[in-house]
């Protein structure tokens, strides 16, 4: 029923304006984070998709935001943000947390 | 070598911080030594086999199984946590009133071991299976190869391991008279912030909403990935920048702990137990 219902709502998202959430996605390949900066809307929910192009598992992880999910190698992690008040939200891929390829800010205009 | 000796400190602290508070609040059971032991290997072979099958858990229900399942790891060790405080609100008190040898003769309950078995067992297989993966990742990516990676990981988990083994030889200084009254504050603690961590879960599983993200930040007055903030993030939950709901998962858990320990007191001591709990 859930589910029936989260179609429906999709399907009408897709031909109206009203989006159920915007997506963004950010990519890891070679531990390093692509874009390093992903601007998001205040006060709305959004799905970050991270797409891990590496054979490796990638941990996505922030103490701001408050989020941590562990993607599997060449595989995608969906991570639900917001809403949020604007300001700027770092990020980094634990397992290579000391690279600066591996860090990234959320910037909430 | 750096960062897997840092990675797999984080980790283990977490889980040795716990194991440590559980072997203290569990003074006086007989084999408790065992249950203990018990509880590591089946939480690292359950943390070898979510780490194999990370993959598959966060692609149920639709994408955010990964989420459900460490939510559903803490919320049962809450439960266990919280259920071992509240009896050990009355069995707590008698021990303290006797010598810590006659405790262990009245304090045998079959129940009381799997809580501590149960407790070690999650608490390992939630922080090993990130540990095992990370480990994986590194020994199969890194050029310094495996060699660096084990030796890194092995320095981490003796640090992880040290700090739980001073927490517990302090903890055993405390005199009998307290002794209980403040390692069941550690257990309330520790409870809280696993029901907060699983709330975090739930939030970025977008089934609870977040009450203000953060609610406050307090990471300017001390730092959660400093030494400090590590540690007491692992002892008693603290975050820097916690989400409102986090606190209201906290707070609803220390209220209804004690709320129990309360009641199962007022229907006054259990003398002679007859079923042995
Ligand atoms: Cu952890």
């Amino acid at each position: 029923m859930k589910r029936l219902l989260s179609i429906a709502l999709l399907s009408f998202a897709a031909t109206t304006a009203f989006a159920a959430a915007d997506e963004f996605t950010l990519t890891i390949k070679d531990h390093a984070f692509e874009p390093k900066e992903i601007t998001i809307p205040a006060g709305k929910k959004i799905k970050l998709l991270v797409v891990n192009k590496d054979a490796t598992p990638a941990e996505f992880e922030s103490k701001p935001l408050g989020r941590e999910k562990v993607i599997a190698g060449n595989s995608t992690g969906t991570v639900n943000i917001g809403p949020l008040k604007p300001g700027r939200y770092p990020f980094v891929e634990e397992y290579h947390e000391n690279d600066a390829a591996a860090q990234g800010t959320i910037v909430v205009k | 070598m750096f960062a897997a000796a840092l990675i797999v400190f984080r980790e283990s602290l977490e889980a040795s911080l716990i194991i440590s508070i559980m072997a203290a609040a569990t003074l006086g059971i007989a084999s408790r030594g065992r249950w203990i032991a018990a509880g590591i290997l089946a939480g690292l072979a359950g943390a070898a086999l979510v780490a194999s099958s990370m993959g598959l858990i966060s692609d149920m229900a639709s994408g955010v199984g990964q989420e459900l399942f460490n939510a559903g790891i803490l919320i049962l060790a809450v439960g266990m946590l919280a259920w071992h405080n509240i009896w050990m609100s009355i069995h707590g008190r008698e021990m303290a009133a006797q010598a810590k040898s006659t405790a262990r003769a009245i304090h045998d309950g079959s129940r009381e071991r799997s809580v501590i078995f149960m407790v070690v067992a999650l608490a390992v297989l939630r922080e090993g299976s990130e540990t095992v993966l990370f480990l994986y990742g590194l020994a199969t990516s890194s050029e310094d190869g495996l060699r660096n990676t084990v030796g890194g990981g092995l320095s981490g988990l003796a640090a992880g391991l040290l700090v739980g083994g001073l927490l517990y030889a302090g903890l055993l200084r405390i005199p009998l008279r307290w002794f209980f009254s403040i390692t069941g504050v550690f257990v309330l603690l520790l409870a809280a912030s696993m029901a907060s961590q699983a709330a975090r879960f739930l939030i970025q599983a977008d089934l609870l909403p977040s009450l203000g993200a953060p609610l406050w930040d307090s990471s300017g007055l001390l730092s959660q990935t400093s030494a400090a903030g590590t540690l007491l993030h692992g002892l008693i939950g603290y975050e820097a920048q916690p989400a409102g709901m986090q606190i209201v998962f906290y707070v609803a858990v220390v209220l209804a702990i004690t709320a129990g320990m309360r009641w199962v007191n007022s229907r006054g001591p259990v003398r002679n137990s007859a079923q042995p709990a």
